[in-house]
């Protein structure tokens, strides 16, 4: 983690990252002295039907990659209608069952370092804002979801949450309110689609982690069989700014259909890697003169924009608007905006191979095109890497990405080629050069022999 | 798209939508998978996790077609067996869309690249989804010029099942299988991405639990590929050389739709056969599995009469002239004079009796009863080879009798909202309908046990248990908790009695009049075969074919008339114990025996007895058992397998089945290597009948049933049973079952609760050496205090009477019972608790192993 040694309030916005520096920025003591659980105040005193409008109206949409609209994903969950009471007929319907909050900090795309420091630097932004979610989508039980490898994320969050109990911001009648409300962190065990909100839940059951079947989708039958949110951490900790600052405020920064700040993170060829707070629509551009640009000067040649599940960028790139909707239009996705950025002496065939190989090992085995697609595509790259790869290959290799693309049960699949189409879209001569001095294979292979 | 004019179109149904599917317009049922409405419209698409009776999970991804909703099209193509129809829907699947074909080709060549060629040598080839589908929608010629994945294999799940990884697809049929339908939930997917792998705690760890299922075969029946075999099946046969034909099981009273494969005389394998109405696509491993004892060494495959004290092989026409001689002889009590001990002269033995055991066909049993009465001039007949009660035959003459499938069925088990299971068990004793019942329980059906402690099949029929100590069940059933008696009396409740309830005195009379409390439909469900046949044919000493009574004089007349006799015998007979105890005592002369082995019984040592005693002792049989090695004259009888006949199941259907292997067809009916010719009892019957000269015309089941459908069955109103007339018994009560505690010279009275387990050493296990290894291990079962008090330790072994030694686990039962199988298999036989005098509601004698 590291900011520019020199505070620039423009074009950085620090809104999550601005207790970063603090020494102890972690303790309660210091987020309270900032203006901490404030927005908690506020928000109890709000009927929990205008926090969710609020966070519509604020434009907030879902950080964890997809970029749905927070706002309506909380309205999805059935409440009952104004002195509606449970009858006979009606009393397992989901407006009548518990509500739960799920917050997803199961932070695993390759390049993706910002819900990670989050809660190592500030945990609490985190715990205020599930507080305040779950009083506007009215539930008691809140679980946080936190990827099983960073057992100091999860010591610091754990020890956040018992600050939070113990400074009655959490546990029985919160702030004299009669609001009740538990958090629970509870570690995953070290699988990518755990990160997949479906997979997550199941996981989160106790279950083995793989996506369910959608419909029912999580806000009619998510955690146990009740409604359920599942956001990710930024999402959840912008929430408590959005209710201190108010919907024009958070309009100010961003775009019209992206509002805010975002957390970029920088990682790769750059000089000062880390992560960098900056309204959502910055380009690359900017974000390297903030980081130093390049790493000892050398050119850029190609970048991810949201991790290795974003087709990549090249240095034609660089003044692409990193939101939503600009990233969309130049043929990438925002995702995580985690900036791998590589420079002229990287290969593309091999940094593609690497990240297959990581598709490979995470695919959760449910569905065939993801299990043994990314298989042998797998195969198929360390082959071409080690030189014995034929310009048939490419084609294969193209062919297989479209019969994974759009065929696999959920996004990993999808995810999983983005970084090979793209990669032999923008650099295809540097796959054909592996080829080089190999002939085309011409022996016919009875399907299944090999 | 193509939708005819809206003028000309009929209006949508109620509940239906209307979509189109390559260009055809059709209305299907709000909710219909798509890919089910596909099939009905003919067009296939292929698939491989997707099967109609499990969940749909969208794994495969074979399915993919395109939709177009509201006018848009789909961005990705969809997984048919996933989506539910919707109106409006475009659909168009591989046959008219090249987005769909190409969608199914890429995942037919992604599952073919780590799939082995190895089918041919391959259990599967030539039945096989993923072969047949490959040629349907894959490429002949491979891309993949990498490794294939390769596993150690094949990997045993269970004794009867064996897994090769390599060949598995991961549909997860077999886990969904074994989790939505069985409820035994010991295979799952173990790893991820490449490496995930179907496996058990045993595969996974190297020890654990292996996959234990009564159902576990089902799951080698459902793989769409080679993955899962028959370890009894493995490299036996191809497919393509074995001869299909449909059957019905004979195990138990079910009545499964099966199919059996077989060449060169013998069955190969036993697979389930599709009957929406009775198994749906399910079998037993019983059922699958033990079709090996035809072939047995202790098949009788000649008649035999004895000399000098030996079983002699003898022609059929030597064999029926003895057997009739001595039965005519015994019938008419002109066997040799009898003295007293005292020397005084005693009234000779006179008279026979038939016991034909619970296994026999509708027609055997219609045989069986004819022969009594008009061959042997006798009500002595009763096929109940078990436990058995003067009070069960009025409940059978008032329940079970003629009652047709409309008044109990599995889709009323199915649709009813509560059942009540009393003395059943019904994984253990009909595991068809404990399928049944698993899967209207999980639809919400309150399902009920009456029994002694949380056996697997409450657990995995939600879980409700009522417990009653041994004996007492009845008091039970009169104090029901209140909010279960008001559920019986809505409409659609079941009560489910099983054949033990006539172990406990007054318990069918206290469902009798639970019935008519609430109004709540009675089923009785016995264990074998023939029970319900018999019942309806007329083998109980108190009915005549087609429930009519033998104390009601115009139903004799009936029957007299179709029999072309004057007259039918008017007493009601003597049941099984009652005609043991005459022939031990020396009153009955002689005994016709089935299928029925004296371990079974209530009393074998009053059966070995009378036996010894009884001048007289033919026996029909298939395999030899202490009957035949006692009898004067061995019949031998065909099996199943050999035959045509029917069974009739527990809902009073006909489960008719053809000849499987016909032994008159030369080559093609050797039998273990024998040319011998067994013919089905009802045959054997009419030629012995014939040598007595009377004519029973059931020469064939064909005629048998054909005559037994001309008697018909009167009118049967199974829920009002008051309107019957009283029965009046010519029964013993049997043994007294009745505990008495205060005479028990017991320091520690331990009361016994026990049924029979599904596998448990029956004699149609022969010759199946897999299928035992899948048995429940036979335990003694107390609750913790009482293995306190007696100083028993899980684990270890307790003694339970003077003989019987087992391992004690601990259960929910109630203090101071212990639970036992019935049958514990032991080297080279059975021990039963009844042999050893025990029985169910006894008092008995428990004591650590160790002190004694």
């Amino acid at each position: 983690m590291s900011q520019p040694e020199e505070y620039r309030p423009d074009p950085l916005t620090p809104v999550l990252t601005r207790r970063w520096l603090l020494p102890e920025s972690w303790t309660l003591r210091h987020y309270t002295e900032l203006g901490g659980y404030s927005a908690l105040d506020t928000a109890l005193a709000t009927d929990p039907a205008d926090l969710v409008a609020l966070v519509k109206d604020s434009g907030l949409r879902g950080r964890g990659g997809a970029g749905f609209p927070t706002g309506m994903k909380w309205s999805f969950i059935p409440q009952p209608k104004p002195g509606e009471e449970p009858t006979e007929a009606t009393k397992d319907a989901p407006q009548f069952k518990p509500k739960y909050l799920v917050v997803n900090a199961d932070e695993g795309e390759p390049g993706t370092c910002k819900d990670t420091p989050l809660m190592m630097a500030d945990p609490h932004s985190l715990i205020e804002g599930c507080i305040i979610t779950s009083w506007a989508i009215r539930a008691n039980f809140c679980a946080i979801y936190i990827r099983g490898e960073i057992v100091h994320a999860i010591r610091r969050l754990h020890y956040a949450v018992k600050e939070a109990y113990e400074a009655g911001h959490l546990g029985q009648d919160i702030h004299g309110t009669g609001f009740d409300l538990d958090i629970v962190v509870h570690a995953g065990a070290g699988a990518y689609i755990c990160g997949e909100e479906t997979a997550l839940l199941d996981s989160l059951e106790g279950r083995r982690g793989q996506p369910r079947l959608k419909p029912p989708f999580p806000a009619t039958a998510g955690l146990y069989a009740a409604p359920t949110v599942v956001n990710n951490v930024e999402t959840i900790a912008t929430v408590p700014s959005i209710v201190a600052g108010g919907k024009e405020w958070f309009r100010t920064m961003g775009r019209e259909r992206s509002p805010g700040p975002k957390i970029y993170s920088l990682s790769g060829h750059v000089e000062r890697p880390g992560q960098y707070e900056a309204p959502l629509g910055t380009t690359l551009r900017e974000l390297l003169e903030m980081a130093g640009g390049m790493k000892d000067g050398v050119p850029l040649k190609f970048w991810t924009p949201g991790g290795s599940s974003t087709p990549l960028f090249t240095a034609e790139h660089l003044d692409v608007p990193l939101d939503f909707e600009g990233a969309a239009e130049a043929g990438s996705m925002l995702g995580t905006t985690a900036l791998m950025i590589f420079n002229e002496t990287v290969s593309v065939p091999w940094a593609v191979m690497k990240w297959t190989e990581f598709y490979e090992h995470e695919s959760c085995g449910k569905c065939t095109p993801c299990r043994e697609g990314n298989y042998w595509l797998a195969g198929i790259l360390q082959r071409m890497n080690a030189g014995q790869g034929t310009e048939e290959d490419i084609d294969t290799l193209l062919d297989v990405c479209s019969n994974v693309l759009g065929r696999s049960f959920c996004a990993l699949g999808d995810g999983a080629v983005s970084p090979i189409t793209s990669g032999i879209k923008y650099f295809r001569q540097e796959f054909l050069d592996l080829c080089q001095a190999q002939p085309a294979a011409t022996e016919r292979v009875l399907a299944g022999a090999h | 798209m193509t939708q005819a004019p809206e003028q000309e179109a009929p209006p949508v149904p109620e509940g239906h939508v209307r979509l189109t599917i390559d260009g055809e317009t059709v209305d299907a049922p709000k909710g219909e998978i798509l890919i089910r409405t596909c099939e009905r419209l003919g067009i296939v698409v292929p698939r491989f996790c997707d099967h109609p009776l499990l969940e749909p999970a969208g794994a495969c991804r074979q399915c993919l077609v395109e939709v177009e909703m509201g006018g848009r099209p789909m961005p990705k193509p969809q997984a048919s067996c996933t989506m539910t129809v919707a109106d409006g829907m475009v659909v168009k699947t591989q046959r008219t869309s090249a987005v769909a074909d190409k969608a199914q080709q890429g995942v037919m060549e992604l599952l073919l690249i780590n799939h082995p060629l190895d089918c041919p040598i391959c259990d599967k080839g030539g039945e096989c989804p993923l072969q047949n589908q490959a040629m349907s929608s894959g490429r002949a010629e491979s891309r993949f010029h990498e490794h294939k994945r390769t596993f150690a294999k094949p990997l045993p799940i269970s004794d009867e099942v064996l897994l090769d990884r390599e060949r598995c697809v991961l549909c997860q049929r077999c886990t969904r299988f074994s989790e939505q339908i069985a409820g035994d939930p010991f295979i799952e997917l173990l790893e991820r991405g490449a490496h995930q792998q179907i496996g058990t705690e045993e595969t996974a760890w190297g020890d654990g639990e292996d996959f234990q299922s009564y159902f576990s075969g089902n799951t080698i029946q459902i793989c769409p590929v080679g993955a899962l075999t028959s370890a009894s099946y493995r490299f036996r046969s191809r497919p393509f050389d074995l001869v299909s034909t449909p059957g019905t099981c004979e195990h138990c009273a079910s009545g499964c739709s099966t199919r059996r494969d077989w060449r060169r005389g013998g069955v190969t394998r036993v697979l389930a056969g599709e009957d929406p109405n009775v198994n749906e696509e399910w079998l037993c491993d019983k059922g699958r599995f033990a079709f090996r004892y035809p072939t047995s060494a202790q098949r009788v495959l000649q008649p035999m009469v004895r000399e000098d004290g030996v079983l002699t092989p003898v022609s059929w026409v030597e064999a029926l002239e003895r057997a009739a001689t001595l039965l005519a002889t015994a019938r008419d009590g002109a066997g040799a004079p009898r003295t007293g001990e005292d020397g005084e002269e005693l009234a000779p033995k006179r008279g026979v009796g038939v016991l034909p055991g619970g296994r026999a066909t509708v027609e055997d049993a219609y045989a069986y009863a004819k022969f009594a009465r008009v061959a042997l001039r006798t009500n002595d007949v009763d096929h109940r080879a078990r436990a058995h009660s003067a009070e069960e035959l009025d409940f059978l003459a008032g329940y079970a009798a003629g009652v047709a499938p409309s008044h109990v069925s599995y889709a009323h088990l199915e649709a009813a909202r509560t059942v009540l299971c009393v003395a059943f068990d019904p994984e253990e004793e009909s595991p068809i309908v404990f399928l049944r019942l698993r899967k209207a329980a999980r639809h919400g059906t309150r399902v009920v046990h009456v029994g002694s402690w949380t056996t697997p099949a409450v657990v995995k029929t939600g879980g409700h248990l009522l417990g009653a100590v041994p004996g007492e069940e009845a008091a039970v059933l009169e104090d029901l908790p209140a909010d279960l008696a008001t559920a019986l009396g809505e409409p659609g409740a079941v009560v489910l009695v099983g054949e033990r309830a006539a172990e406990v005195p007054g318990l069918l009379g206290a469902v009798s009049a639970l019935a008519g409390r609430t109004g709540a439909r009675v089923a009785w469900v016995p264990r074998r075969a023939g029970e319900r046949g018999g019942v309806d044919a007329g083998t109980l000493p108190t009915l005549l074919p087609g429930a009519r009574r033998v104390d009601d004089a115009a139903a004799r007349e009936e029957v007299a008339e179709v029999w072309g006799v004057p007259t039918l015998p008017d007493t009601p007979g003597r049941d099984l114990t009652a005609m043991l105890t005459a022939a031990r005592d020396g009153e009955l002369a002689g005994l016709v025996v089935g299928g029925v082995e004296l371990a079974d019984l209530p009393d074998p040592e009053l059966a070995r007895a009378a036996l010894a005693e009884a001048d007289v002792v033919i026996s029909l049989e298939q395999v030899l058992t202490e009957v035949g090695e006692r009898a004067d004259v061995v019949l031998p009888v065909a099996p199943a397998v050999n035959r045509s006949g029917t069974y009739r199941n527990w809902e009073g259907r006909d489960r008719p089945f053809g000849t499987t292997i016909d032994p008159g067809q030369g080559g093609s009916g050797r039998v273990g290597g024998t040319a011998a010719v067994t013919l089905p009892d009802c045959r054997v019957l009419d030629s012995l009948a014939v040598e007595m000269d009377v004519d029973l015309f059931t020469q064939t089941p064909q005629s048998a049933a054909a005559e037994l459908a001309e008697l018909g069955t009167v009118a049967v109103t199974p829920s009002t049973p008051a309107t019957r007339p009283s029965a009046t018994s010519g029964g013993s009560d049997g043994p007294s079952l009745t505990p008495d505690v205060s005479d028990a010279p017991l320091a520690r009275p331990v009361r016994l609760a026990t049924w029979r387990q599904l596998i448990d050493g029956g004699a149609l296990l022969a010759e199946e050496h897999d299928l035992p290894g899948t048995a429940r291990p036979p335990r003694l079962r107390v609750a913790v205090g009482t293995a306190e008090r007696l100083g028993l330790v899980p684990g270890e072994p307790a003694r339970l009477g003077d003989a019987l030694e087992l391992v004690v686990e601990i259960a929910d039962l109630p203090e101071d019972v212990v639970w036992a199988p019935a049958h514990v298999p032991v080297a080279g036989g059975v021990v039963t608790l009844a042999g050893l005098g025990l029985h169910h509601g006894d008092p008995v004698e428990l004591s650590t192993g160790a002190s004694q």
